[in-house]
């Protein structure tokens, strides 16, 4: 048995993962970072459009800061989130993307002087100042109040990653690509690192480390329509549940993107609306301001995707012979904005469509496209149920996000809870508690359990097909755990899945090739996947009510009296076929936000019994404190900046504040 | 860049495809090179993406490929597609005959059937070539970000846009006679970076790392790296910008 130590083991290379261990690495900690693929290739890339920072430079940003971005935040989550985490963030989003900057990463930038856009399908001249000339500019992104979403034209997580990955090259971090964390090593207590396999030769390595943090992002291909890469299968989080100790919170939080080119499912980004773009159906009709007279085609994701499949089942999808669809009408920006800004999407239509969007519209349908929940950790990235464990990024439930992520927001959370887990994971390692105390007994445990997994998989001749298997799971949850969820259909779901685990306990392999084997790599993977597919339907099942992204025909009320609560969903028996499912309440008396409309979409929440009385001391506090500075009146009413590196909690310049 | 696109004829019966796939498993000594023959049926909007997975699940389990993104970002799946390299994932068949042959990557480390280790060279490379933002002073988080003019951001990306696919590597004559030739994708990294106010190296220091045969020196312009890019970036000027410089460069 190899074992390789470091002091931190990074499980993913992506950007949450890259920045967690350049974060580490540089409060003194060695550090490897493992990824299924060289991390250039991680889903990072795909980020397309944006990512929020409220820098206020451009003229449509004027008045932006922490506040309004916070606000946005907690009001997309559908007051689903944990509102200091909330803060932590909209306050170190400047930092992260003025970094990205020196960095190297081309943020396109403000140009003084007139220019026309594209608002509300009219064209608009704005006239950016002198001032701001040359500094980071920003685009509008849905449920935003103000333009923030800074961009590099429609590549932005590719240029984002590669700027993060060339600053892990050159501190020297080694990534050892295309390795499979395949099982944590722990006691029940403390987690030691991983049983790591190797992708290109099959072997089993054990990794031992102070401290181990999950970055694998999100397991979109739970579902059969995905904007996900096809290594999103949830692996990082799969493992975290296999524990039996550390709880994935809100798997049933799952966001839908609206435009999703039908039917390969490839992501065009939020920001063909930002700039302009229409929702269109078979009439042609603009159909979104007849449901949102307010934000329009920009409501938030749930609720476009939500009356996008309304509109369909209205009878005014258009049809090919793959199905029914609506339109994308980005004509109207005209071909020299699509070649600048819009290129990505461009070459997608270019490729898979056959078609050239500044001059014809593009098919587009809801998909899959993101996973709020995760492992739950605290504001630090400390998974709940083992020390030494943490998670950052779309794997965690860090809960930014609560029950709908806005636009740009999860791409700004890579970098920014990279800059705060990874600083906590160093700070972990040189405290008494980091110390490394394992027995080698513990390790070729953990080791030799995983070595028999694989092979009761290649030993096990069984007849079912695990490529069948997955098709089945996936069609499950994109017809019976989707947009629009029902009691009966999630049922049916719940029942299908477990059959499909106690079948894929029965799998059969075709053949056995040397190394790693791609058929067995599925299998193993299958029965992992699974298990999440279980949390999401079960913990969808039980939630009696619809919040953000989770709307239930049935239930179609927010309600607050009853589920202002985070799910909780561990896996303690492995012999069980269900989660047990755990609840965690939201504290209504610490918001400095208590919960309301959202401003878009329906109005009908159930109140809470405590929510009018926290309003009205938000109320008083504000009140008694007018005219005071705003950092102050935040401060009193839910201090956050204890819970950030001391090097992160100084205040943002903007142009006209402490600049 | 290919765009015959064949439309099919409305009601015709779809095409059988033969796609001929170059096997080979370094894991197993015995393993020897071979072609190996799938059939399958054409379905609307077929790309190689979809074909190899079909493949994968209904004929031969065991068959090697790299996807991650499947929308033409990622540069994983770059392979030769009738010789030529291409990103198998956005290849959609009908632009081709009935008869399709699949290869890796040359050049690089065979990993099995049509996986490549494009990662390992790329890293390898970026070490080589210091592919990074070179920078003295530490950034002021709390701080306005520096300025740019806004033209010179977009020139800076559109360099930025290369995916390290592999593409300009395997159809580069130079790389195929010297191995330790940075290509196109090199040389692109070191135009880019020269590029940024933000990184403090001049010439003289880039000199030091392109300044040889296995640099800018050793690029013979046959340009296959340019007429292949998927990305098109702008090789050509690149490099022979790059030339011109690096030789004022060797000159002082």
């Amino acid at each position: 048995m190899e074992i390789i130590h470091s002091d931190v083991l990074v499980i993913g290379g992506g950007l949450a993962g890259l920045r967690a261990g350049l974060a580490a690495q540089k409060r003194g900690q060695q550090v490897i970072i493992l990824s299924l693929v060289p991390p250039k290739r991680s889903h990072s890339a795909a980020a397309q459009g944006g990512m929020q920072a409220s820098l206020a430079n451009a003229l449509k940003g004027a008045g932006d800061n922490e506040d309004v971005h916070f606000e946005d935040t907690v009001r997309g989550s559908d007051w689903g989130n944990d509102q200091e985490v909330a803060r932590m963030f909209t306050h170190v989003a400047p930092k992260a993307v003025r970094e990205l900057a020196a960095w190297g990463v081309p943020w396109n930038r403000v140009e003084a002087g007139e220019r026309t856009v594209i608002i509300d399908g009219k064209p608009v001249t704005l006239t950016e100042s002198a001032d701001a000339h040359g500094l980071i500019t920003a685009r509008d992104f849905g449920g935003t109040r103000k333009w923030r979403t800074c961009y590099v034209a429609d590549g932005t997580g590719h240029a984002m990653l590669y700027a993060v990955s060339d600053q892990t090259i050159a501190a020297g971090i080694p990534v050892h690509e295309r390795r499979e964390a395949v099982a944590l090593i722990h006691d029940g207590e403390r987690c030691h690192g991983a049983i790591v396999r190797n992708l290109i030769d099959g072997k089993l390595t054990a990794y031992v480390a102070k401290a181990t943090c999950i970055a694998t992002g999100g397991f979109g291909r739970l579902y059969q329509a995905t904007t996900n890469a096809v290594i999103n299968e949830g692996i990082g989080a799969a493992i975290a549940l296999d524990t039996g100790v550390v709880p994935l919170a809100n798997m049933e939080a799952i966001q839908f993107h609206p435009t999703a080119i039908f039917p390969a499912g490839i992501l065009v980004t939020e920001g063909c609306r930002g700039d302009g773009g229409l929702l269109r159906d078979v009439d042609g009709h603009r159909f979104m301001p007849d449901y949102e007279p307010e934000k329009k085609e920009l409501a938030s994701r749930d609720v476009v995707s939500r009356r996008m499949e309304a509109h369909i089942k209205a009878g005014k999808g258009a049809s090919n012979r793959f199905g029914q669809h609506l339109w994308l009408d980005i004509t109207l920006l005209g071909a020299a904005h699509i070649n600048h800004k819009l290129r990505e999407v461009k070459e997608i239509c270019q490729y898979f469509l056959g078609i050239d969007p500044a001059k014809q519209w593009i098919p587009v349908r809801p998909a899959q496209h993101y996973s709020m929940g995760g492992i739950r950790t605290d504001a630090h990235g400390a998974a709940r149920g083992l020390k030494g464990l943490f998670a950052c990024g779309e794997a965690a439930c860090w809960d930014l996000h609560g029950f709908n992520r806005l636009g740009g927001n999860s791409v700004a959370e890579t970098v920014v809870s990279g800059m705060i887990v990874g600083a906590a994971i160093a700070d972990f390692c040189a405290s008494p508690d980091g110390e490394l105390t394992v027995s080698t007994a513990l390790i070729r445990q953990c080791f030799e359990r995983a070595q028999a997994e694989f092979g009761a998989i290649t030993n096990h001749h069984g007849k079912e097909s695990a490529s069948l298997l997955l098709r089945e799971m996936q069609a499950t949850m994109t017809a019976q755990v989707g947009i629009v969820r029902h009691g009966e259909a999630m049922n049916a779901a719940v029942n299908t899945l477990q059959s499909l685990l106690l079948r894929s306990r029965d799998l059969g392999l075709s053949g056995r090739r040397g190394g790693a084997d791609p058929e067995l790599t599925l299998a193993w993977r299958l029965q992992k996947m699974l298990k999440l597919a279980l949390c999401v339907s079960y913990g969808a099942l039980q939630r009696t009510e619809s919040r953000g992204a989770h709307f239930r025909e049935d239930y179609p009320q927010r309600n607050d009296a009853d589920w202002l609560k985070r799910t909780l969903a561990s896996w303690p028996d492995a012999g069980q076929t269900l989660p047990t499912l755990a609840y965690e309440p939201l504290d209504i008396a610490r918001m400095e936000l208590p919960p309301g409309w959202r401003g878009y979409g329906t109005r009908d929440a159930i109140e809470h019994p405590l929510t009018a009385g926290r309003q009205a001391e938000v109320d008083a506090t504000r009140a008694a404190l007018a005219g005071s500075d705003r950092h102050a009146v935040q401060a009193a009413l839910m201090p956050f900046r204890h819970l950030l590196p001391a090097h992160l909690r100084g205040d943002n310049a903007r142009l006209g504040e402490n600049a | 860049m290919i765009t015959l696109f064949r439309k099919p004829k409305p009601g015709a019966a779809p095409r059988r495809l033969t796609l001929h796939i170059l096997r080979c498993n370094p894991a197993d000594p015995a393993s020897k090179p071979y072609l190996q023959a799938f059939e399958l049926e054409e379905a609307e909007g077929m790309t190689l993406f979809i074909a190899l997975n079909e493949i994968r699940a209904t004929q031969d389990p065991s068959l090697q490929f790299d996807f991650v993104c499947r929308a033409g970002i990622c540069g994983s799946c770059a392979m030769l597609v009738d010789g030529r390299p291409a990103l198998a994932c956005r290849t959609l068949t009908r632009d081709y005959g009935s008869d399709i042959t699949l290869a890796p990557l040359p050049f690089f480390e065979l990993i099995g059937d049509l996986s490549v280790n494009t990662g390992k060279w790329m890293r390898g490379t970026a070490e080589r070539l210091q592919t990074w933002i070179a920078q003295s002073e530490a950034v002021d988080l709390d701080a306005l970000e520096a300025r740019m003019e806004p033209a010179l951001a977009e020139a800076i990306y559109e360099l930025d846009r290369c995916i390290e696919c592999g593409c300009c590597i395997a159809g580069c004559g130079t790389a195929q006679m010297n191995e330790n030739f940075v290509g196109a994708v090199g040389l692109n990294k070191i135009a880019r970076f020269r590029l940024d106010p933000r990184d403090t190296r001049s010439d003289a220091d880039f000199y030091e790392l392109i300044g040889d045969d296995d640099g800018v020196f050793g690029c013979m312009s046959l340009l296959g790296c340019h007429d292949i890019c998927p990305k098109e970036l702008p090789l050509q000027t690149q490099i022979a910008f790059l030339r011109r410089k690096m030789a004022v460069e060797g000159l002082r």
